[in-house]
Parts: structure tokens; sequence; C-alpha cells
């Protein structure tokens, strides 16, 4: 018996006993148990490996991989020469995260003394920001101070104040400040163009900031690229028309001649006769951008651009060549302007100062408009208007400016005669002076008229749209140079060195429908008149210092801005160096006119 | 059979010291790219603020100022210009 428990206990498994207590089934439970856990498992796998892997790996670079933006700076604005007259600079600005700033006395004292304020000011700046996150989660941000040389914000990063950082954003400085304001224009905080050329070619100044992600190693060092990299592209450079020294001329001599005449406002444009390129335009009040506090108001405005008025008398030359084209006179036909009056329907149209039996080549030199309304007289409203449509009155001059006006020129049948006749001398009509500028190149070229450019003309048109025969073009180019000479009504114009031909203009304003005792002198004028290369056109509104005709406001200013201009430009002088004292004949053919 | 794989296992470690290497070579050349990256950034601002500096200083204003004021200098007076030209000679 003792030998066979003995037995047992070496053969347990095979003790009938327990052999009993194993059911078959218990065996197989374990299997699937054992192997539907690996099921789950795999399954959890396969959700975490497959279903889910999207998330994960997020979670999983998140550790070591950072994206960031790559700021692309606005393109410049240059002068022709490429002078740069608009520029941004990476400047910092310097904020705070209120509830996290954790700053010593020592430390505010000299962040205050960065920040160019006063540590006490900074101090309860910040605390009352403190109270105020506090209670608004949402405000939990200041900006301590904007645009901070970068120099100065790498001294304000090494004091590492907890809670205390700083952004990189661009500042546009404009070195010429007002003596360009109007044609550059202004961008706001957020670097969009606004005014000017800043507006007109925003698109192409744009930068498209760039992205790129890249793995961080535990310094903070980059250690390679992830993905692909965009990179930024900066914005375009433009360059403009202008030219810096002779919109300099432009600005300065119309400032003196505003003030001198006391008058309220003014603008000057100055226009490449062969290319239509614009080398100058200012205007006056104006301001500066580099000053964001005078950015508003009526000093923005480009009058030149934006403001219409009654031409008056230079628009005579342009009736006066639609006669001579359509054969209606000639340059020597004779008109009777005495008495100096004349009447049609129920109004009266008088000279200034009456003249008797005038040329058409004399109604330009003495600018009668008497003259002027006999002869438009001769030619029918429909011609006279198809004219003015010609030579862009009326039509919007289309250079991307903001708020360029097409002015006022009505429809040709609604015209009655009167209207008709104070048309010819420039009443009852209005354009812009960059508009009057535009026209004038009918006359300083061949008869044709370029689009104006903003934008500086690689490779000029090499003609316009044609408006007038080159014959009547040249014929009213010598009338032209006859009103600049002694008897004409400009002899201010004048330019030692250089044969000139231009046009006053003294207009009565136009105040809600009457006109009032107030003028608009101005003078527009091409030179050298043996080959014109510049067209200035200058506008003085409401002088009042006791003058107040164009050729003794406007017409100096066009002399002195049209004189350097043409040196600078090195042109070539076309006549003795002697101011002409007087009437003689000029060395043309044309010089009978 | 055994120096079979012994050779194969010199081979898999110089491979893998190989990889070690030239990946930490990679990541060298890597950051002193990024250095000259971030130096061409910087010197790109200097120019620019560099430009604006030239302009600011060579505003015609400023340019008039001095050649009037220090210079003492002066538009010559109708009188005592002469145009010279290689057709006509000089004529006053």
């Amino acid at each position: 018996m003792m030998k066979f428990t003995g037995q047992v206990a070496h053969k347990f498994a095979e003790s009938p006993l327990l052999r009993l207590s194993l059911p078959p089934w218990r065996s197989r439970l374990l299997a699937v148990l054992i192997l539907s856990s690996f099921g789950v498992l795999i399954g959890r796998a396969f959700y975490l490996q497959v279903l889910n892997i999207d998330f994960l790996q997020e979670k999983g670079e998140s550790r070591y991989r950072r994206d960031f933006e790559i700021s692309a700076s606005r393109g410049r604005i240059a002068d022709r020469h490429g002078d740069v007259l608009a520029i941004s600079t990476p400047m910092k600005s310097i904020w705070a995260v209120p509830t996290e700033v954790n700053i010593s006395p020592e430390q505010t004292r000299r962040l205050a003394s960065l920040l160019e304020t006063d540590a006490k000011i900074l101090a309860e700046k910040l605390d009352k920001a403190d109270k105020i996150a506090r209670e608004d989660k949402r405000k939990n941000f200041l900006f301590l101070r904007r645009q901070i040389p970068p120099p100065v914000a790498d001294q304000v990063a090494a004091l590492k104040v907890p809670g205390i950082g700083q952004d990189q954003e661009y500042r546009r400085f404009y070195p010429t400040g007002e003596m360009t304001a109007h044609m550059v224009g202004f961008t706001g905080v957020d670097d969009k163009g606004l005014e000017g050329a800043e507006l007109a070619f925003h698109q192409q100044l744009l930068g498209q900031a760039g992205s790129r992600s890249v793995i961080k190693d535990r310094r903070g060092q980059i250690v390679e690229d992830v993905g692909s990299v965009k990179s930024p592209q900066d914005g375009k450079d433009i360059l403009l028309a202008l030219d810096s020294k002779i919109q300099y001329l432009a600005y300065s001599q119309l400032k003196q001649a505003i003030a001198d005449n006391k008058a309220k406002a003014g603008g000057i444009v100055v226009v490449d006769v062969r290319t239509g390129e614009i080398l100058a335009l200012a205007n006056w009040p104006t301001y500066n951008p580099n000053n964001r506090e005078s950015l508003s108001g009526a000093q923005l405005r480009n009058r030149a651009v934006t403001d219409t008025f009654e031409p008056g008398s230079t628009l005579k030359p342009f009736t006066i060549a639609l006669a001579l084209d359509n054969n209606k006179v000639r340059y020597d036909t004779v008109i009777n302007c005495a008495p100096g009056r004349l009447t049609i329907g129920p109004a009266t149209i008088s000279d200034a100062h009456p003249h008797g039996a005038l040329t058409v080549a004399q109604v330009i030199q003495k600018s009668s408009n008497v003259g002027a309304a006999k002869i438009a007289a001769m030619l029918p409203a429909q011609k006279m208007w198809q004219m003015f449509d010609d030579i862009g009155f009326g039509r919007s001059p289309r250079l991307g400016f903001p708020g360029e006006v097409s002015g006022r020129v009505r429809p040709w049948k609604s015209w009655r005669p009167i209207e008709q006749a104070t048309m010819s001398y420039g009443h009852g009509i209005s354009v812009s002076l960059i508009q009057l500028a535009r026209a004038y190149t009918a006359f300083a070229r061949d008869g044709d008229v370029l689009p104006l450019s903003l934008m500086r003309v690689d490779t000029p048109q090499v003609s316009g749209a044609r408006v007038f025969a080159p014959k009547t073009a040249r014929e009213v180019r010598a009338m032209l140079e006859m009103a600049v000479l002694p008897g004409g009504t400009a002899p201010k114009a004048q330019i030692p060195g250089y044969r000139v031909a231009g046009k006053t203009g003294t207009a009565y304003k136009l105040e809600h429908g009457h006109y009032n005792r107030q003028y608009i002198s101005s003078f527009v004028g091409f030179a050298p008149a043996s080959d014109p290369r510049l067209i200035v056109a200058v506008m003085i509104d409401e002088p009042s210092a006791g003058q107040h005709y164009g050729g003794d406001v406007a017409a100096p200013v066009f002399s002195s801005v049209m004189g350097n201009s043409l040196r600078t430009l090195g042109i070539a002088p076309d006549a003795p160096l002697q101011v002409a004292q007087s009437p003689k004949p000029t060395p043309t053919p044309k010089a009978k006119l | 059979m055994v120096r079979l794989n012994v050779f194969l296992l010199l081979a898999v470690l110089l491979c893998s010291l190989g990889v070690v290497t030239s990946q930490h070579r990679a990541r060298k050349l890597f950051q002193a790219l990024e250095a000259e990256q971030e130096r061409a950034r910087q010197l790109e601002v200097e120019f620019g603020q560099l430009q604006l500096e030239l302009s600011t200083w060579g505003t015609a204003p400023r340019i008039e100022k001095i050649a009037r004021e220090k210079l003492r200098m002066n538009t010559p007076e109708v009188d005592k210009v002469v145009a010279s030209s290689p057709a006509r000679g000089v004529s006053r």
C-alpha cells in the first residue's frame, strides 16, 4: 500500500481523481480566451496603426517638429533712377502676457528705459492689465510697444523676463516724405496700400509669406527639414516714372508760389512728351506719410487727379486747332473782336482787355474770349464734343490712382449756343490738371496723344491716338510760342536759352452753381518749342495776394520748373540766352504767325 | 560558414558606423547652411536699412541746403552763362 502510494505521488497526472476533474472543454475555453485576447491586441494594433494613424503621427511629430511662417517683405517703390521712395524694414513689437509676467523692480526700470517710458507707468500698466486678465482670460495680452528697432528688441530679450515676448513686423519708411506724398501714397498698419502708388500697385508690391516645418533638437537647433519648404516671395519692386530731382523742383516751386500768392491750394504735373511718363506730380497742401497722425483730412487729396476745375483759356488752343483742322479758318484769318463784348441769347461774353480785329494767331496770343467764341460758332457741336472726347476730357485717365475723376463734358445734344461759346474758352466744362497736361501732348507732339504712365516706360509707344493733323499741331505750337513772347499773356513764362510755348488760364471758381470772385490761375506749356520734351501744367487755387492772372501767378512757376528740369535732363538750348524783350520773329518759317 | 558570418557581421558594423558618421556630418552641414541663410537674411535687412539711409541722406532738399549754405553754390546769372555746341560754336 505504502509502495503504491509512493507511485501515485510520482504519477500525479495520471491520478484518476484529477483526470476526472479536468473536463475536455476547459482547455478549449482557455485556448479560445488566449486567442481572443490576441485578437483584441491585434485589433487594437490595427486601430492604432491603420485607422487612427494620423492622430498619433501628429502627436508624435509635435514632440519634435516645429512649423513656422517665414515672413516676406513688401516691395520697394523707387523713382526712375532707382532712388528709394518707399521701403519696408523689419521692426519688433514687444508684448506681454500679464498673468505670466514675473518682473523685479530692477528689471522694470531697465525695461522701461529700453521702451522709452517711465518705470512707474510701465509697472502700473502691467498691474492694471493683470487685474483685467484675471477677470477675463481672453484679455490676457498686451502690446507694450510696437515697431521698435531690432537692436533694442534684442536688449529687451536679454532681460529674460518671463511673460514678455516679441514679434517681427515691418515698418514702411518714406525718405522723401511730403515731397512725394501724393505720388507714392502710404500703407496702413497691416501693410495694406491705402493711397497713391501703394494702392495702385498693391498686388505687385505684396509679398507672399512662406512656411516650413523642421525638426528641432533639445537645444532648439534645427536638425532637418520635414516636408516641403515653401519659400517666401518678396513683393516686387516698382519703378515709377517719377524723377526725384524734377519732383523736388516742382514741389518746392509750387510751395513757394502758393506762399507768395497766399493761395489756398495748388497742383503741378510734369509729363515727358515722348513717352507719356509722369515725371513729377505735386500738390499743396500735402502731408508727411511717415507721421501716422497726419494721415487724414483734406491734405490727403491728390488734387491734380481727384479735383476738377473749369480750365478757362487753356482750352482755347483746342477750339482753334479744331477750326484749323476743319479748314474753317487759317492762322491769318481776321476775326473782329471789337468791342470786346459778344451777346449770345441772354448772356454776354466779354474780354478782360477789349481788342479790335485779331488774326486767329492773335486770338491765342492775346487770349480773347470773344475771338474764341466766334470761332467756336463756326463748328458743329458734335465735332467739338468729339474732339474733347478724343483728347480725354470727360473720361477717366485710368492711371490706377485712387479716386481719379473723369471731369464733366455734357453730351453735345444738350448744348445751347451760349454753352458752346463758353466751352470754347474753357467754361462750362471741367477737367483735372492731369487731363489738361495730357491733352497738351497733342500740341507738343504732332497731333497725337499718348496715354500717361505712372511707371517707368522703357519702350515708348511710337505714336498715340491722332486728334489733329500734324500741320495743325505745328501751327498751334507756333501760336502758343507767341503767347509767351512780349505782347502775349505770359511773358513771365519765358526761359533764357529755350523756346517756350504755352497758354495761361484764369478762371472764376464755380461754387454751388455760382461764379464767385475767386480765381483759379493756371498755365500749361511745353519746351523746347523746336522739339518739345516736357509738358508742365501748373494750377494755383485762389491766389489772394493781389495778382490773379495765370500769366502772373502760374507762369513764373512754369518757367522755373521747366528751365531747371530741362537743364537737369541735359536738353540742349534752342534759343539765345537773353530773354526776348520785344516782339520779334522767331527763326522758323512759322514765324510770321 | 563561420568565416562568412564573421565577415558579414564586420560588414554590418562598418556600414552602421558609416551611417552614423554621415548622418552626423549631414547635420553639421545643415546647421552651417542654416547659419549662412540666417546671415543672408540679416544682410538683406541691413541692405534695406542702408538703402533707406542712403535715400534719406540724399534727398534733394538736403543736397540743395548743403550746396547753398555750406558750399556757397548758386545758379549762375543768365549773363554769365555761355552756351557752346559743336555746330554753332560759342554763343552768348
